[in-house]
């Protein structure tokens, strides 16, 4: 008795969080279209966090894109071989970078990266009292905080696509050329045959969707973070989860909905 | 009325069941310096956040230099606060920035003033608090006390009409204690500077007390001049300041 009462409790406990992040995420962001348009526009903030984002991620999203490009041709051309369609392995390798892979992985990434240190930066602000600091001397502290850093994700995170997308590619390449000779040029011409505007640009517009999620998830987790310390140990780790997870839901949705305007 | 600087009227605040400040009423004149005394845990922070509209309090009135502060919007809050200075206990310094851009941050914000003029005042205001030297230093690069006194110079820089300094020489020894305690007398007699200062140290409230008030289960148990409150025949006080004494 004792025993499933508490954890009744405890699952409570989760639910009631889930929700109430849900509900406060909602909030955070009907307060960012609010707020956004208002002047002053912190250029200059934005700015100073797209360079700190891009030195940042460059490194592991570089990795990263290499490494994926040079597994997925790895991994298809014995299965091409088998049916006999080696000859689609360029394309083959781009489109799933371009559409699927490259935006998904990357946002992930960036999530783990970007999401938890936004988390931590602010959730530590929130617990020493800077963020009330600059709501006395007068600063909108959401403005200046959460929505520099938000625009700074989603302006920060396509770029960064495109360019894991030419990585991955490479890398592909590169699989190709360890076990047979190709020509670079022919490598590009067949890949450049195979990929349509339909398949381009919903991949790099979703990460529009995907940078937003992340800044938004970090920036709310971190400036509503309580209880000392332990709070933004807290806020740093569920932004991660927490972004992560609807990120994928987002994808699932943008797909849906990247199929039904630019049929195949 | 016209010149009163702060006027608070049944001021109450609960955390859950746990009142913090029961109806408390309290009239600040323009130019006088009030000090606040309690025990830890008396809500005089709560108090100080109330003012300035950090929190929100479940009732009361409080006027602030002919604003009714509870009524404003967030804009007309903010023009209100530009004319206001707090120095947290924490001392809440930006760690990100340096001395220096702490400083200017305020001053950029909500003066359009010149670069050189703007390098002028933080080098002037650093000077007050003798601590040039630390210009080009990060926050943590700071002892507590230096911290205390670049957050204290933070909060003067905009020479604001009304001052709230939650514990402003907390952790500082007697003789920094000495010389703050000053400065901030001196900006009361230069600038016309209202301010209301919570503090357990006597040397401090001694220097810059006009009148002081003392928070007791919720309310403002005592009332008067530094002297009339250490002389008082009361037990609590007797008690509370002699341990005081010895402490400072
Ligand atoms: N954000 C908050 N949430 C819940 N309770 C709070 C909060 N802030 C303050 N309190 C409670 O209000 C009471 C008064 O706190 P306050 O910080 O005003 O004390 P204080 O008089 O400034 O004490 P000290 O001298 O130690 O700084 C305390 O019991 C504290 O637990
Ligand atoms: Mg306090």
């Amino acid at each position: 008795m004792q025993l499933s009462k508490t954890r009744r409790g405890r699952i409570g406990e989760r639910l009631n969080e889930y929700f109430s992040t849900i509900g406060g995420l909602s909030l955070f962001t009907v307060e960012f279209f609010k707020t956004f348009l208002v002047p002053p526009y912190e250029f200059a903030e934005i700015k100073k966090h797209m360079d700190e984002l891009g030195v940042k991620t460059l490194p592991i999203v570089s990795v990263t894109g290499f490494i994926i490009g040079l597994v997925l041709a790895m991994q298809s051309q014995p299965v091409l071989i088998r049916f006999g369609a080696e000859s689609f392995l360029p394309g083959m390798v781009a489109l799933t970078v371009v559409r699927e892979l490259g935006p998904v992985l990357t946002a992930i990434i960036f999530a783990g990266r970007v999401s938890s240190g936004i988390g931590a930066e602010l959730g530590s602000m929130r617990v020493t009292e800077q963020i009330d600091a600059m709501e006395v001397s007068a600063v909108n502290p959401f403005k200046y905080l959460v929505v520099t850093r938000v625009i700074a994700c989603t302006l920060i995170l396509p770029v960064l696509t495109v360019y894991v997308i030419f990585i991955a590619i490479m890398g592909g390449y590169i699989a190709i050329t360890l076990s047979q000779s190709m020509n670079f040029n022919y490598y590009v011409n067949s890949l450049m045959l195979s990929i349509r505007f339909g398949d381009f640009v919903p991949g790099v517009a979703k990460t529009f969707v995907f940078g937003f999620i992340v800044g938004m998830v970090g920036a709310y987790k971190g400036y509503t973070a309580e209880n000392g310390t332990e709070g933004v140990g807290k806020a740093s780790t569920t932004s991660v989860v927490v972004s992560s997870l609807i990120i994928l839901l987002f994808d699932m949705v943008l797909v849906k909905l990247t199929l039904w305007l630019w049929p195949t | 009325m016209a010149d009163l600087m702060v006027n608070i009227k049944n001021l109450s605040k609960a955390f859950d069941s746990h009142k913090v400040l029961d109806k408390i009423s309290l009239n600040v004149e323009k130019g006088e310096n009030l000090v606040v005394f309690g025990r830890s845990g008396t809500g005089k922070s709560v108090l100080l956040k109330c003012i300035i509209g950090l929190m929100t309090p479940d009732e009361g009135d409080i006027v602030v230099d002919g604003q009714e502060m509870l009524k404003l919007s967030y804009s007309q809050l903010n023009e209100v606060r530009k004319n206001i200075g707090f120095l947290f206990q924490s001392g809440a310094l930006y760690d990100s920035m340096t001395v220096k851009e702490n400083l200017a941050f305020p001053l950029y914000r909500h003066f359009n003033l010149p670069q050189s003029e703007v390098e002028e005042r933080v080098v002037k205001t650093l000077e007050m608090v003798s601590l040039l030297d630390a210009i080009d230093k990060m926050p943590s690069e700071l002892s507590g006390g230096m911290r205390k006194r670049i957050a204290l110079a933070r909060s003067i820089i905009t020479e604001p009409k009304l001052m709230l300094y939650d514990e402003p020489t907390t952790g500082l020894d007697p003789l920094t204690t000495k010389e703050i305690s000053e400065l901030i007398l001196e900006l009361q007699k230069k600038l016309n500077m209202t301010s209301i200062a919570v503090t357990h140290d006597l040397i401090c409230a001694n220097i810059i007390a006009d009148r002081a008030i003392f928070l007791k289960d919720a309310v403002i148990a005592y009332e008067g001049t530094i002297s009339e409150l250490t002389s008082s025949q009361d037990k609590f006080l007797q008690n509370f300041f002699s341990t005081e004494v010895i402490k400072a």
